[in-house]
C-alpha cells in the first residue's frame, strides 16, 4: 500500500460519505475478483457475471455497511467531542492560570455572587417552599378563632382572641366531618412555671402542654419511650412526661435509661404538683420552637389536662388534620357552619369563636412570605450584577485576546468552536466559583441555623441540602453560560482583517466594543441602584421602629423569674404579698439596684386577654371591651421605667378587701372615657364589682415595636391572686446587678425559688424586632456587595479604555493637554456612566419600591432621604473607582506612550 | 473451485482476519485471497460475510481503515490491526488451540476413558 495520509484528512474537511465508501469498497473487491478472472482466461461478460454472482446479495451487505458506519460516526462525534472539551478545559487551565489576579478576582465575585444566592434558596426553601416537618405536611391546619372581630380588635386582643376553650375544642373535634383529628396545645406555656427538683440544682424549665394525640396527630413518633396514654391526659391520671431531644441530650447526657425514671415537677399557677415520670423521648428532627413558636427552646411536653383547664378562659390553640381528600376550603366552609351552630346550642360560650383557618405553613410563614422574596430579589439582582461584572471582564481580557481569537479563526476553527472555548472558560470559572460559594453558603447557613437570637419560624431546623446543590448548580451553569455569551458572541464575530491587522484594530472594533461596555456598566449601576434603594428604605424603616416610644426603658433593667407560693383564698394571699413585698425589699436594698419590681407577664412577650367597660355609660353590645391584663406589684411602673401620666402607683396598702383599683393605659383611657379624665372613674374589669381607676400610664408596645397599643389594666397582685406567673423586674443605675445575690436574697425568703437567669428586657426588644434586624442586616449587605461589584465594574471599564487609549493621551499631552485636562476628562467619562446608571436606576427603583411598601414602617416607599442618599453614595463611589485610573492616565508620560507602539 | 468448502464457525473469521492482518495492512479481496492461500485453498471466505465482520472488527477498534492506492493504482479501502486488535488476536488463539486440542483429542480417541472413581 502506497501511504497518503492526507486522505484521511481530506475526507473528514469534506465530511465523510460512508455510503459512498461502501460502495466503492465493494466495487473495488468485485474489480478484483473480475481481474483475476481474466487472468484465469474468462471473458470479461463472464468474468464479471461470475464476480457478482459469486458476490451474493451485494445490496445486503451494503445496508449492513450502512448500520454499523452510522454507529461507528455517532461515537467518533462523541469522542471528538469529549476531546475537544478536554482540549479546551485544558487550554483555558492552562490561560487562568498565567492570569492569576483575573482569576482570583472572577472566581471571588462568583462565590460571593453564588454563596449568597445558595444561602438564601436554604432559607427560602427551608421556610416557604419545602413543606412542614411533619408527614402529608399539607393536611395540617391552624385554626384561628375571633373571625368575627374587625382586625384591629383582634390584633389588639392578643394571644386570647386567637385561642379557644377546652369546651369549644372538646365539641369541634367531637362535631367537625373535615378532620381526621383535631389537637390542641396550651398558649400559656410561657407563663406557667415548671420546677424541676431531683436532677440536680432546683431548676426552671421551658414545658408546652400538649393534647394527647397532639404528636400522634403531628405523625411524630417519639425516638425513646412512647406517647401518653389517655389515663396519663385525665385529671388525676399518673402524670407523666415526654422529654424534648434537645433537652435529653442536655441534662440527661442522652441516657436511655431515662424512660420509666421519676422526677419532681411542680408547676404554678397550678397543674402538675409532684413526682412525674418520664414516659418518652422526642426525636430530634421535631422542633416544637421552630414551627410554633420561633426561637423557643422547649425542654418537656406533659398532657394538658383538660378538665383542669375547662374552667379557663380561651388558652388552647387548634391544628387539625384533614381526612384525605378534603380540601382546606372544605373545611373552612364546615367550620364557618359548626362553630355559629355550636354556639346556639352553649350559650355559655364568650361568643361564636367563628374561625380562620389556613395550612399550618401558611400559619407558620405566610408572613414572612414578602421578605423572603425580596431577599431572593435582592440576591438574584447580585447574581445579575455578578454575571454583567465578569461579562465586562471577560470582555476586556478578550480584547487583548483578539488578535489569538483572529488568528485560531482564520487557521479554522469555526466560530461555534470559539464560542464553546469561551464557554468552557466561564463555565470553569463559575463552577470553580460556586465550589467556593456553596462552601460560603454552608457556613452562612450553620450560623443562622445557630441563631436563637432571631426568632424566625423554622430558622432552626435549616441546613444545606441535595436541594440547594442542585439550585446552586442550576445557578452555576446559568451564570456560566450568561456571563460567558455575550463576551464569546462578540469576540468570535470579529473581523479577521481588522484584527489582524495591528494598530487599526483600536479604533473602530474597540469604539464598538467599548459602547457595549459601557452599556454593561450601566446595568449594573442601575441594578445597584435598585438594591441600595431597597436598603436604604428597609434601613429607614428598621430605625423608625428602633425609635419607636417602647412606653418602658428598657436600658439598666433585667428580668428574672421568681416562684410564688399558691394563693387560693384572702389569707394566702396577704401572706404571698408579705413575701413579696419582702423579697422585693430585700432585693431593693442590694447594691446598685434602683427600683424593683413584678409582674406576671412582659410587654413583648405572651400576653392574655381579660375586658373592661366603664361604669355608668351605655356600650354597644357588639363593641369590643377587651383589654390586655398584666398584674403588677407596686414599684412595677419604676422598674420598668414606665411614665404616670396621671393619678398614683398602686402601694401595699391596697389590700385585698379594700377597693379594687386598677391603673389603666392611654388607649383604655381613649377608648372608655374619652375627652376625660379616668382617675377616680368606676369601671368593671376584674369581677363583678367595679374597680377604681387609680392612675393612668403612657403606652407601652405590648405585642410588637410595630404595633400600636391596645387597651391595656395594670391590676395590682396585691388584691388579685390570678396570675400567670412571675417576673421580678430589677433596674440599677448602671452597673450591673449581680445575679447570685439576686438569688441569694430570694432564696433566704422563700427557699422553693429555683435557679433562675436574668434576662435583660433589651433582650425581649432584641427578639421583637429580629425578624426585621435580619432582614435589613442581609439587605445591607447584599446592596453593600452591589454597590462594590458595581465600583468593580466601573474600574475595569474605566482603566481598559485607558489602556487603549495610551497612545491618545500621550499625544494629547504632548500636544499640551496638562494632567488636570486629563483626569477632568476621565472622570467625565466615569460620571457620565454613572449618571446613565444612577437615572436608569432610579426608574427602576421608584417601581420596586412600590413593591415592598408593605415591609416598610412609616417610611414612604419615595422616602426622599434613602434615594438622596444612594444617589449620593452611588456617585461618590463612581468618582472613587474612576479617579484611581484618572491618576493613572494623568501620569502618562508622552514620550513613552508614543514610544509604546 | 472443487475443494473442500469447510464452513467458518461464527467467530473464527474474526481471528482470521486479525491474523491475515498480522503481516501488514490489507483491502478486503487480499484479506480473503491470503486466508485462502494460507490454507491451501481449504477456507474460502465468503465475501457477503467478510465485509460486515470487518465492519464490524472496526467499530470494535480491533482494527482500522485507511483509505489507499491498491498495487493496480485504484482507491482502495486498507484495514491494519490496533494494538487492540494484536491482543484480541493472542488470546482468542490461545483458547482457540486449546478447543482444537480438546476436540482433537476427543476424536482421535482409540478407547474410553478410564473409569471415573466417584
Amino acid at each position: 500500500m502506497k501511504k497518503t495520509p492526507i486522505w484521511r484528512r481530506y475526507d473528514r474537511l469534506l465530511g465523510q460519505d460512508n455510503k459512498a465508501d461502501i460502495k466503492a469498497e465493494l466495487r473495488f473487491h468485485i474489480d478484483c475478483k473480475i481481474d483475476e478472472l481474466i487472468a484465469c482466461g474468462w471473458r470479461p461478460e463472464a468474468a464479471r457475471k461470475e464476480a457478482e454472482q459469486q458476490f451474493g446479495n451485494i445490496l445486503a451487505v451494503q445496508r449492513a455497511g450502512e448500520r454499523i458506519g452510522e454507529h461507528m460516526e455517532r461515537r467518533r462525534r462523541i469522542t471528538d467531542y469529549i476531546a475537544e472539551c478536554q482540549q479546551d478545559t485544558r487550554y483555558t487551565l492552562r490561560t487562568l492560570a498565567k492570569n492569576p489576579a483575573f482569576t482570583a478576582i472572577a472566581v471571588l465575585v462568583l462565590a460571593l455572587g453564588v454563596g449568597v444566592n445558595a444561602a438564601v434558596f436554604s432559607v427560602v426553601n427551608t421556610m416557604l417552599l419545602r413543606p412542614l416537618p411533619f408527614p402529608q405536611a399539607q393536611q395540617l391546619v391552624w385554626f384561628r378563632a375571633g373571625k368575627s372581630f374587625d382586625a384591629k380588635i383582634r390584633a389588639a386582643g392578643g394571644l386570647s382572641a386567637d385561642t379557644y376553650t377546652v369546651d369549644v375544642y372538646r365539641e369541634f373535634q367531637r362535631n367537625n366531618r373535615s378532620f381526621q383529628d383535631v389537637t390542641a396545645y396550651q398558649t400559656f406555656y410561657g407563663s406557667l412555671q415548671y420546677k424541676m427538683t431531683g436532677v440536680g440544682e432546683p431548676r426552671q424549665l421551658d414545658a408546652v402542654e400538649v393534647a394527647g394525640n397532639f404528636f400522634p396527630m403531628l405523625g411524630v413518633t417519639p425516638a425513646l419511650g412512647r406517647n401518653f396514654t389517655n389515663e396519663e391526659t385525665l385529671k388525676g391520671g399518673r402524670p407523666a412526661a415526654i422529654l424534648s431531644y434537645y433537652f435529653w441530650k442536655t441534662q440527661f447526657a442522652g441516657d436511655p435509661g431515662v424512660i420509666g425514671r421519676t422526677v419532681e415537677i411542680n408547676t404554678s399557677p397550678a397543674g402538675v404538683n409532684g413526682p412525674v415520670t418520664i414516659v418518652g423521648v422526642l426525636p430530634a428532627s421535631f422542633d416544637f420552637g421552630a414551627v410554633f413558636s420561633p426561637g423557643k427552646k422547649v425542654d418537656l411536653f406533659v398532657p394538658v389536662v383538660m378538665d383542669y383547664w375547662k374552667t379557663w378562659g380561651n388558652t388552647l390553640a387548634m391544628v387539625g388534620r384533614l381526612k384525605p381528600g378534603v380540601t382546606e376550603a372544605q373545611a373552612q366552609d364546615e367550620a364557618n357552619r359548626l362553630f355559629p351552630l355550636m354556639k346556639t346550642q352553649h350559650q355559655d360560650w364568650y361568643y361564636d369563636y367563628a374561625s380562620d383557618l389556613s395550612t399550618l405553613k401558611d400559619h407558620v410563614a405566610g408572613k414572612l412570605r414578602r421578605s423572603l422574596v425580596v431577599l431572593w430579589c435582592a440576591v438574584g439582582l447580585i447574581l445579575l450584577i455578578v454575571c454583567v461584572n465578569l461579562s465586562n471582564l471577560q470582555l476586556s481580557r478578550a480584547a487583548t485576546r483578539g488578535k489569538e481569537f483572529a488568528m485560531r479563526r482564520a487557521l479554522g476553527a469555526g466560530r461555534g468552536r470559539l464560542i464553546r472555548q469561551l464557554l468552557t472558560e466561564s463555565l470553569i470559572l463559575s463552577a470553580a466559583g460556586s465550589v467556593l460559594g456553596f462552601g460560603f453558603a454552608y457556613a452562612i447557613v450553620y450560623e443562622l441555623a445557630h441563631q436563637s437570637s432571631i426568632s424566625l419560624p423554622l430558622l432552626a431546623t435549616m441546613h444545606v441540602d441535595l436541594e440547594s446543590l442542585a439550585w446552586t448548580l442550576l445557578i452555576a451553569i446559568a451564570t456560566g453560560i450568561l456571563f460567558g455569551l455575550a463576551p464569546a458572541l462578540r469576540m468570535s464575530g470579529v473581523n479577521l482583517q481588522e484584527a489582524i491587522k495591528d494598530n487599526a484594530s483600536g479604533m473602530a472594533a474597540g469604539r464598538s466594543h467599548e459602547r457595549f461596555r459601557s452599556t454593561l456598566v450601566i446595568s449594573e449601576v442601575a441594578l445597584a441602584c435598585v438594591l441600595l434603594v431597597g436598603a436604604g428604605l428597609l434601613l429607614r424603616s428598621f430605625l423608625r421602629v428602633l425609635d419607636v416610644d417602647l412606653g418602658f426603658k428598657p436600658a439598666h433593667a433585667v428580668a428574672m423569674q421568681i416562684d410564688l407560693p399558691p394563693a387560693n383564698n384572702n389569707d394566702q394571699l396577704i401572706q404571698r404579698t408579705n413575701i413579696l413585698k419582702a423579697e422585693i425589699d430585700k432585693v431593693s436594698a442590694l447594691p446598685g439596684v434602683q427600683a424593683v419590681g413584678v409582674t406576671d407577664l412582659l410587654p413583648l412577650d405572651r400576653n392574655r386577654e381579660w375586658g373592661l367597660e366603664s361604669d355608668g355609660r351605655y356600650h354597644a353590645k357588639d363593641a369590643d371591651r377587651g383589654a390586655l391584663v398584666y398584674l403588677v406589684t407596686p414599684g412595677y411602673l419604676q422598674a420598668m421605667g414606665m411614665r404616670l401620666v396621671a393619678g398614683r402607683d398602686f402601694t401595699w396598702h391596697d389590700a385585698p378587701s379594700d377597693q379594687h383599683v386598677l391603673i389603666i393605659n392611654q388607649a383604655a383611657a381613649r377608648r372608655e372615657w374619652p375627652g376625660e379624665d379616668p382617675v377616680g372613674k368606676l369601671a368593671h374589669a376584674t369581677s363583678k364589682n367595679s374597680d377604681r381607676i387609680i392612675g393612668v400610664v403612657a403606652d407601652v408596645r405590648e405585642s410588637s415595636l410595630e404595633q400600636e397599643s391596645s387597651p391595656t389594666i395594670y391590676v395590682p397582685m396585691t388584691q388579685n391572686s390570678d396570675v400567670e406567673g412571675a417576673n421580678l423586674i430589677v433596674r440599677s443605675l448602671d452597673s450591673i446587678v449581680n445575679q447570685a445575690e439576686v438569688l441569694a436574697a430570694l432564696r433566704s425568703l422563700n427557699p422553693s425559688q429555683p435557679a433562675s437567669e436574668f434576662r435583660p428586657l433589651r433582650t425581649l426588644v432584641d427578639h421583637s424586632v429580629s425578624p426585621r434586624r435580619f432582614f435589613v442586616l442581609l439587605v445591607t449587605i447584599f446592596a453593600t456587595l452591589g454597590i462594590l461589584l458595581a465600583a468593580l465594574g466601573i474600574y475595569g471599564v474605566i482603566s481598559y479604555s485607558i489602556t487603549q487609549k495610551t497612545q491618545e493621551i500621550g499625544v494629547r499631552m504632548a500636544l499640551g493637554a496638562t494632567t488636570g485636562r486629563v483626569q477632568r476628562d476621565v472622570l467625565w467619562q466615569t460620571l457620565r456612566m454613572a449618571l446613565a446608571g444612577l437615572a436608569l436606576g432610579t426608574v427602576a427603583s421608584l417601581g420596586v419600591a412600590r413593591l415592598i411598601a408593605s415591609l416598610l414602617f412609616d417610611t414612604s416607599p419615595w422616602d426622599p432621604v434613602a434615594y438622596v442618599a444612594m444617589a449620593a453614595s452611588l456617585i461618590a463611589i463612581a468618582l472613587l473607582s474612576g479617579y484611581l485610573p484618572a491618576r493613572r492616565a494623568s501620569r502618562i508620560h508622552p514620550m513613552q506612550a508614543l514610544r509604546s507602539n | 473451485m472443487e475443494k473442500t468448502r469447510l464452513e467458518l464457525f461464527r467467530g473464527t473469521l474474526d481471528i482470521l482476519i486479525l491474523k491475515a492482518l498480522i503481516w501488514g495492512p490489507l483491502h478486503g479481496y487480499a484479506i480473503t485471497s491470503l486466508i485462502r492461500r494460507q490454507s491451501d485453498d481449504a477456507l474460502l471466505v465468503e465475501e457477503g460475510t467478510l465485509y460486515p465482520a470487518l465492519w464490524r472488527l472496526e467499530s470494535k477498534q480491533m482494527i482500522e481503515s485507511e483509505w489507499g492506492l491498491s498495487e493496480n493504482n485504484r482507491k482502495a479501502k486498507y484495514y491494519s490491526l490496533t494494538s487492540e486488535g494484536k491482543r484480541h488476536l493472542r488470546s482468542e488463539t490461545k483458547i482457540w488451540q486449546a478447543y482444537a486440542m480438546a476436540v482433537a483429542k476427543v476424536l482421535e480417541a482409540t478407547h474410553p476413558p478410564a473409569q471415573e472413581i466417584a
